[in-house]
């Protein structure tokens, strides 16, 4: 089952790191860092029920308004 | 059979002459119990299962080639097997390159490397690199040492007319047209399958929007026998390569273009070489072989068995090259349905077996798009945050394990495990291991004979065996048709059997096999002519090994 309950010591702290860990960075950037983060936390949670529960929970409310543009992948 | 005959033949430049059959000089379309429409890989593999175990084939083809420019060139393990089993096993891994190591490269780095067949005790390796051209030039070979295959170039269909109990073919050749009356069509006849399109059928599926440039060149060159991956290298920013080396000193590479580059344009060898000679650098001396351009899709026909008709090979499904997964697939198709078509074409299976083909080799059709589709979709990102997390895992794979799980550039083929074929019998007792019904026959290190050998090589005679672990053979073995079930008896090695003197008898030379069918004295398996596990006991039990029989042959 997710936690959606309060799990983290020092919320604060945490919420100030995660975002300090983008200040210098182009949204380009950005996005990689947030990319790996999500893989090196998901393989930490390993439960793949947790997994599917975390990414609807993610997804909530947020629904589909066009698309991401489609790769160019000529350079 | 195997081997000897090795001469140098130039298959590429081989034509297959035509030659006037007397079926084009009969008043009426002649019968036939099989026809076969196509001699690719699949087609070839099917005929020669099918003459093996006994039956007529009129094998035709449109063409008087073999396959143009070298196409598929990685041939799996299991595919091996399956051509060990047909009789030219040893021909194509004695030509071939084998291969079982793979390495992936982000940018200037080599971030991982891996072993497909990281455990010993198998006769064939987790690869061998060959020739599309040479893999249908052995099998030719075979087909032609087999009298029961009619095989005949220049020969195209044109039409048919499915009826009740076959299907009437119309034919084309250089002389003029013929009619033929198949019981059985099995067609083998490739992506655009003319059968296919005269029955109103269709493949669907996903095309993807990107292309690819394959260049084979000749050179010698200083890698491994590696299958070498890339993501957007310096020598080709932003896209993949793939390197891989062929026999006779050529190299595939294989470039991502991209959906918008020109197809023509990127053909031509200014514009290839220039694109070779980044990856090798400077100094190295090369030719181009073969050069293609290709876009991919992942498509298969909802069914696979339509009344007298079977589709098998490309006909049937399509798959991106990336996983090897098109021609292995295929010839699993083959053997899949040859022993099925065998026992029902001599009256000893009921018509309702080819049922049983479509519900396995359509799951396993499913499984290799699903696994090329995955590899597409990491090789070719479809979007930004697509692409982020490929990168991603691309970038954490140097240094966490997890994440080179993650990297895909391709998942190379592995033969499909049946677990919910109408054929199995459920274990009724308690198994470990990857030996359960529907899975392919593990290989194993065996002495038969007083001789070294494999187990696969054992349980080649076409029909179903009963392997029994440490006891003595069962006496009265149920049967099919005129046929008994094949015994097998396993014994420790050293050992000796005991009173089942006069039937076959196997020493487990290093104990491999009692380890990977997790077997105890009294262990008893059925197997299939395809060398799938029908069914499992702890006991030999002639009832139960009855039962299973009856149900693998669709009669249960
Ligand atoms: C670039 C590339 C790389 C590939 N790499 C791999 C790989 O590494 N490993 C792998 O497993 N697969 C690979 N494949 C896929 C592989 O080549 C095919 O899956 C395989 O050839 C399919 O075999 P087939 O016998 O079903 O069809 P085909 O090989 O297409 O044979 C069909 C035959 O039917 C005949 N025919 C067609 N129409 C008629 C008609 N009307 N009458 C009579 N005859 C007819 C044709 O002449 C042909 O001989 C690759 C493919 C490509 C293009």
């Amino acid at each position: 089952m997710l936690n959606t309950e309060l799990n983290i010591a020092a919320p604060d702290d945490f919420y100030e790191a995660l975002v300090a860990l983008h200040r210098d960075l182009t949204p380009e950037q950005s996005s990689l860092v947030n990319a790996r983060l999500i893989l090196l936390l998901a393989n930490h949670v390993g439960d793949a029920t947790v997994l599917r529960q975390a990414m609807a929970k993610a997804r909530e409310g947020i629904g589909p308004a066009g698309q991401d543009a489609t790769l160019r992948t000529t350079a | 059979m195997d081997g000897s005959l090795a001469e140098r033949v130039d298959y590429q430049a081989l034509v297959l002459p035509y030659a006037r059959s007397p079926d084009q000089d009969a008043p009426r379309p002649v019968r036939h119990p099989v026809v076969i429409v196509g001699a690719g890989p699949v087609g070839l593999a099917a005929a020669i299962d099918l003459a093996q175990q006994g039956i007529r084939v009129v094998l035709l083809d449109e063409d008087d080639r073999l396959s143009t420019g070298s196409r598929a060139i990685c041939f799996a393990k299991r595919t091996l097997e399956i051509f060990d089993r047909l009789g030219c096993g040893g021909r194509m891994v004695g030509q071939g390159i084998t291969w079982n190591r793979g390495k992936v490269f982000f940018r200037e780095e080599p971030v991982y490397s891996f072993d497909l067949l990281p455990e010993a005790g198998h006769r064939r390796p987790a690869f061998i690199n060959l020739q599309q051209y040479y893999v249908e030039g052995f099998l030719l070979e075979r087909a032609r040492a087999l009298p029961l295959i009619d095989l005949r170039w220049k020969n195209r269909v044109t039409g048919l007319q499915p009826q009740g109990d076959g299907v009437l073919l119309e034919i084309e050749t250089p002389e003029g047209g013929y009619r033929l009356q198949a019981d059985w069509l099995v067609a083998a006849d490739g992506t655009r399958s003319p059968v296919r399109r005269a029955m109103g059928l269709e493949s669907k599926g996903q095309t993807f929007r990107d292309r690819f440039l394959i260049a084979d060149v000749r050179m010698d060159a200083p890698f491994p026998a590696e299958r070498w991956f890339w993501f957007d290298p310096p020598f080709h920013p932003n896209h993949s390569v793939l390197l891989h080396q062929q026999p006779d000193g050529v190299w595939r590479i294989d470039f991502q273009l991209g959906w918008d580059a020109d197809p023509v344009a990127e053909r031509q060898p200014e514009r290839v070489i220039p694109r070779v000679r980044a990856l090798l650098g400077p100094k190295v001396r090369f030719d181009l072989e073969w050069v293609s351009v290709y876009t991919f899709s992942c498509l298969r026909m909802e069914r696979f068995r339509h009344g007298r008709v079977l589709f098998a090979g490309d006909s049937a499904h399509g798959v991106s090259p990336f996983g090897a997964r098109g021609a292995n697939g295929g010839v699993q198709d083959a053997e899949n349905l040859a022993w099925k078509l065998a026992l029902v074409v001599q009256g000893q299976a009921p018509a309702s077996l080819l049922d049983s083909y479509d519900a396995e080799r359509v799951q396993a059709a499913d499984e290799n798009i699903l696994n090329s589709t995955r590899s597409t979709d990491f090789i070719t990102p479809k979007n930004e945050a697509s692409r982020a997390f490929r990168d991603a895992a691309l970038g954490l794979a140097r240094d966490c394990a997890f994440a080179r799980r993650l990297v895909n550039s391709g998942r190379l083929s592995l033969p499909s495990t049946y677990r919910d074929s109408p054929l199995n019998t459920l274990d009724a007792e308690a198994f470990d291991g990857p030996m359960q019904p529907g899975a392919p026959a593990a290989d194993a290190p065996v002495r038969a004979g007083g001789e070294e050998g494999w187990f696969l090589a054992q349980i080649e005679h076409g029909g179903f065996t009963l392997l029994c672990f440490g006891e003595a053979a069962p006496e009265d073995l149920p049967g099919i048709g005129g046929s008994p079930l094949r015994p097998l008896l396993v014994v420790p090695a050293g050992a000796a059997p005991g009173k089942a003197a006069g039937l076959p008898v196997i020493e487990d030379a290093g104990g491999l096999l009692a380890l990977r069918y997790d077997a105890r004295p009294g262990t008893t398996y059925l197997l299939r002519p395809d060398q799938h596990v029908a069914a499992r006991w702890r006991r030999f039990d002639p009832a139960l090994v009855h039962a299973a029989l009856a149900r693998a042959t669709g009669q249960g």
